[in-house]
């Protein structure tokens, strides 16, 4: 029977349309992750609609980390990249140094897959819907700073969507602790670090993005931090819109 | 005399001819990340620096280069990717106003003569397109420019150590003057003039003059597009404006810079997250929050337990004709690979293909042996073994053994 098995990989699983819980990671552990110290999630800031321009745009922050997000659509869309019965969607994502490389459309993807699971894209076929991220400042749990700013464009957007998603990112320290949202320090001396886009409805994983070795047991008890973190963010989501809305409704 | 003749003409923001819409100046958390906003137009800069060789040319003068973007976000007509004629028209202005004028002393940028000097990198992406881009851009620019540190630089005889933040204090750059672009539309033939159009009147103006000036009213740069012919006297009185507008922002940026520097003395707070803006109603903030975790090792342990058991260790590689190996059994081996064998024998790649679950498939190509490493063995949905082909091309059974 294997013991303490440590997974080394890096994945990035997109379950589309089928979220479930990921227990499909099976080796029985038993090495123990202490989880004395509550984590704990930096102050984050949201402000809707300040670009005049886009169809729905949105500036979220995490601590220090700010993402900048504009959609358009739904919009005419190019013969060749349209799609009969559903909406196309374009995740764009800007650098603040230099031109968008390989990382940055690994996260395009990310926030695609997402976003795709969670639009009523078959409302709009033959339409396209731009994304794009722009990175204002970057120290720490950027994808998941990505996903939430996403949300909350696509939100102010006015787009149809059948549950909203919010990212939340949780590294593993070299002392087993379990971190959340954590800076861009805590990221770089953690021995793993992972990324959950977790549903509204339901609190299912919709995609996740690790780096790193971890066990199976650790990769579970993120997904539960995850999952409990999540309630905050659904919670701030909430309270911006009644915010918003509290003078015309 | 000539005059605009504007009585009956009234702007759509409710702006009179020579009025500039309110300008806003910000920065971010790190040193030379700067944004502005001209009216709704919205844009952020954010300089960088590396070290590099010089040109050979110059071996004593650093380089500066700059970079607009559009971004897709600024307007539904930029697209990733093309190259447009307006984003030509914008960097090669901005360099002209930058780089030309040599505000920026590049020969205080050179660390070892002809071998390093600091070249400074200039991105500006434009975030929303409301009109008069290159005004907003040269103002984003040329502040960036003035809030950035460069590291230090230590020389010991031979040996030069860079200095990071946390060692030593950067140190800014040495600018000698600030060139700020102004903007004049004309429409109807030069008869009416507009500073500072915005989208909608810059889409049905006849021709635009540009103007790039410093505080000391020293003329950087000046660009007439459109075709439009314009008299020596119209000329003359757009630069008297040009030099009002120029020494108003100049003090702006000034102040901007100041209160910025103030804010990181005293250790307060500062970047773009504390310029969200509290009391506008589409923006919300809250505080450090804790996350629960009081149950989530009794979940885990739960959901662990209740997987299943992973399937036994795959058996080790089996060769099955000369060049091949297979890991896995179960499927026939439909590579038809007696005949191809003979064929590809010049061939000297090595492709070794895994499928993992779900037809999530990983690719290695490796020199003469892959290394058979599993990264994780996963759980298969349907019965029914899984088995991996390797095939070697052009190698004796001899090599591929070992």
């Amino acid at each position: 029977m294997p013991s303490s098995l440590s997974v080394q990989m890096t994945t990035q699983i997109s379950y589309v349309k089928s979220p479930r819980q990921s227990s499909s990671f099976l080796f029985t552990s038993t090495m123990d992750v202490c989880a004395s110290s509550s984590p704990t999630l930096r102050e984050f800031g949201c402000e809707q609609n300040l670009l005049s321009r886009p169809d729905g745009s949105s500036s979220f922050v995490q601590g220090d980390t700010s993402v900048l997000a504009g959609v358009y659509g739904p919009a005419e869309v190019k013969v060749s990249k349209e799609i009969y019965d559903r909406a196309t969607l374009e995740v764009v994502m800007q650098p603040k140094v230099g031109l968008p490389g390989v990382r940055e459309r690994a996260r395009e993807q990310c926030v695609r897959e997402t976003c795709e699971a969670s639009l009523l894209s078959t409302l709009h076929p033959r339409s396209s819907l731009t994304l794009v991220l722009q990175v204002v400042h970057d120290d720490g749990s950027l994808l998941s700073c990505f996903l939430n700013s996403a949300c909350m464009a696509l939100m102010d957007a006015g787009l149809p969507m059948s549950c909203l998603f919010a990212g939340v990112t949780c590294a593993i320290d070299t002392d087993g602790q379990v971190i959340t949202d954590p800076n861009a320090a805590q990221e770089k001396e953690s021995r793993a670090l992972m990324t959950f886009a977790i549903d509204s409805t339901e609190r299912r994983v919709m995609m996740s993005s690790t780096r790193g070795s971890f066990t199976v047991h650790e990769l579970q008890q993120c997904i539960a931090v995850s999952q409990k973190a999540s309630d905050k963010i659904f919670q701030f989501y909430r309270d911006s819109v009644r915010r918003r809305y509290s003078k015309t409704l | 005399m000539w005059e605009p003749k504007l009585k009956y003409c009234t702007r759509l923001d409710g702006r009179q001819t020579y009025d500039y819409r309110s300008i806003k100046i910000s920065f971010g958390t790190d040193y030379g990340c700067c944004f502005v906003d001209l009216g709704k137009t919205r844009i952020m800069a954010q300089v960088s620096c590396e070290l590099i060789t010089p040109k050979e040319n110059r071996p004593n003068e650093g380089l500066i280069f700059f970079n607009i973007e559009l971004s897709p976000m600024a307007s539904p007509a930029f697209e990733m990717g093309r190259q447009s004629e307006l984003l030509v028209k914008l960097n090669r202005q901005l360099e002209r106003c930058l780089r030309n004028s040599k505000c920026i002393d590049t020969e205080s940028l050179c660390v070892v003569s002809g071998e390093k000097v600091w070249q400074i990198r200039v991105d500006v992406h434009l975030l929303n397109h409301d009109g008069n881009l290159m005004d907003a851009a040269s103002i984003a620019a040329i502040a960036a420019l003035c809030h950035f540190r460069r590291p230090d630089v230590g020389i010991q005889g031979e040996e030069v150590t860079v200095y990071s933040t946390e060692e030593r204090d950067p140190i800014p750059l040495s600018i000698y003057h600030m060139p700020i672009c102004v903007s004049f539309s004309f429409f109807q033939q030069g008869t009416y003039l507009l500073v500072d159009p915005c989208e909608r009147e810059e889409r049905v103006m006849d021709g635009l003059l540009m103007i790039a000036m410093n505080k000391h009213r020293e003329i950087c740069s000046i660009q007439s597009s459109g075709g439009i012919m314009l008299l020596k006297d119209q000329v003359l009185r757009c630069s008297k404006i040009a030099s009002v507008k120029v020494s108003e922002i100049t003090e702006l940026i000034n102040k901007a810079l100041e209160n910025d520097k103030k804010a990181r003395k005293t250790g307060g707070k500062f970047g773009f997250a504390e310029s969200l803006p509290q009391e506008r109603i589409t923006a919300l903030k809250t505080d450090v929050s804790h996350v629960e975790m009081s149950d989530v090792k009794e979940k885990a342990n739960e959901i662990v337990q209740r997987a299943e058991v992973p399937p036994q260790t795959v058996p080790s590689p089996v060769l099955t004709a000369p060049g091949t190996g297979q890991v896995g059994e179960g499927l026939e081996n439909s590579w038809g690979l007696k005949e191809e064998e003979e064929e590809e024998e010049e061939d000297e790649t090595v492709e070794l293909k895994m499928e993992l679950e779900e037809g999530h498939e990983e690719k290695g190509r490796g020199n003469y042996l892959p290394k058979f490493c599993f990264p994780w063995v996963s759980e298969t949905d349907s019965p029914g073994p899984r088995s991996v082909c390797a095939v070697f091309y052009g190698h004796s059974l001899q090599d591929s053994t070992e």
